[in-house]
């Protein structure tokens, strides 16, 4: 089945079962290319296993992001920072 | 629940479908009651969850058309071929059943009153529908920022909440409504039927001297498209924020 991507507005459900802030707004920097962007621009494939988060500007994975039986599977490894708002 | 309450986490809740509402031969709007909602900004969605009663489960995303409304929430569904979710609740879903749902989600394609900037959306298909969500949180507050939506649908019978975009367009102070028909225009229009082009963006929208708050939503396709046509007649990449939605806009 192909599904046209989604972007990282898409993230923000299964990622609200992981952290408390908003991860799509933060700020990523891809350790491929460096571009720095709110993680909402990122590229989604959300019919894999999980979903799957791609950078728009060269296209490197920079999340992973596999739930099942109440559990979660995050790799972040393609991203070297991730800048989040701290709630007041 | 416990844990999710010590983590501040969103859980699932259950919402009871109350109303159903035709918006046009195939989109439809549910309304759900959803006690204890915490409210929602403009331009937030949901995520629903349906279980078959084998165990398959399966989710989606959709965006809140409604302004914050107490334990009301409206979402607007316009079906997907083959897609067995939106065609469920499209089609079989009936008033008094119930919904799981996680939300309201994400923070970052959200328009909150107060902010004194012009505000630019761009619609392509059912992309209107978080940007209705702005314009009735607009009318709602009594917010004074100057709104302009470009809306890029088929044809007239395609358009969403048609008779409420011209009644707010005549009432709301500072709200200015233009469609663009892509298959057919109306009789009488003066613009043929056709893609939205850098002129209309230009002749319709704000000029990027007032550096607008700019919002696109629809397919991915309209999305890139106007996006790149957004900055190349100057407007800031940076001032301009995105949603696509996958197969679930459909062509505008």
């Amino acid at each position: 089945m192909s599904q046209p991507p989604l972007d990282g507005n898409a993230l923000a459900g299964a990622l609200s079962e992981v952290f408390r802030v908003d991860v799509t707004s933060a700020i990523g920097e891809c350790a491929h290319c460096r571009r720095r962007g709110p993680m909402a621009e990122t590229v989604v494939y959300a019919n894999a296993p999980g979903m799957v988060a791609r950078c728009p500007g060269c296209d490197a994975v920079v999340l992973r992001l596999v739930t099942d039986s109440g559990r979660a599977w995050l790799d972040l490894r393609g991203l070297t920072c991730l800048q989040l708002a701290i709630p007041a | 629940m416990a844990r999710a309450a010590v983590l501040g986490r969103l859980s699932w809740r259950v919402g009871t479908v109350v109303a159903l509402r035709d918006e046009t031969p195939t989109a439809r709007t549910i309304v759900l009651d959803v006690p204890g909602w915490p409210g929602h900004a403009a331009g937030q969605h949901v995520d629903l969850r349906l279980t078959a009663p084998d165990g398959y489960s399966t989710q989606r995303s959709y965006s809140i058309a409604s302004a914050p409304d107490g334990d009301r929430l409206d979402l607007t569904i316009e079906p997907v071929p083959d897609g067995e979710v939106s065609l469920y609740l499209t089609e079989v879903l009936t008033s008094g059943d119930q919904l799981e749902l996680r939300g309201p989600v994400g923070g970052w394609f959200v328009w909150r009153p107060g902010a004194a900037d012009p505000v630019f959306l761009v619609a392509g298909g059912s992309g209107l529908v978080p940007l209705m969500a702005m314009i009735r949180t607009r009318g709602l507050t009594g917010d004074e920022a100057p709104f302009r939506l470009i809306y890029s649908v088929r044809d007239p019978a395609s358009v969403l909440y048609g008779g409420e975009l011209r009644r707010r367009a005549r009432d709301d102070q500072g709200l200015g409504v233009t469609c663009a028909f892509t298959r057919a225009a109306p009789p009488g229009s003066t613009r043929p039927a056709g893609r939205i082009d850098a002129s209309l963006l230009t002749a319709a929208g704000w000029s990027p001297d007032r550096r607008p708050a700019v919002f696109v939503c629809g397919p991915t396709g309209f999305v890139e498209a106007a996006a790149n046509m957004l900055v190349d007649i100057g407007h800031d990449p940076q001032r301009i924020k995105t949603e696509r939605f996958g197969t679930s806009g459909g062509p505008p």
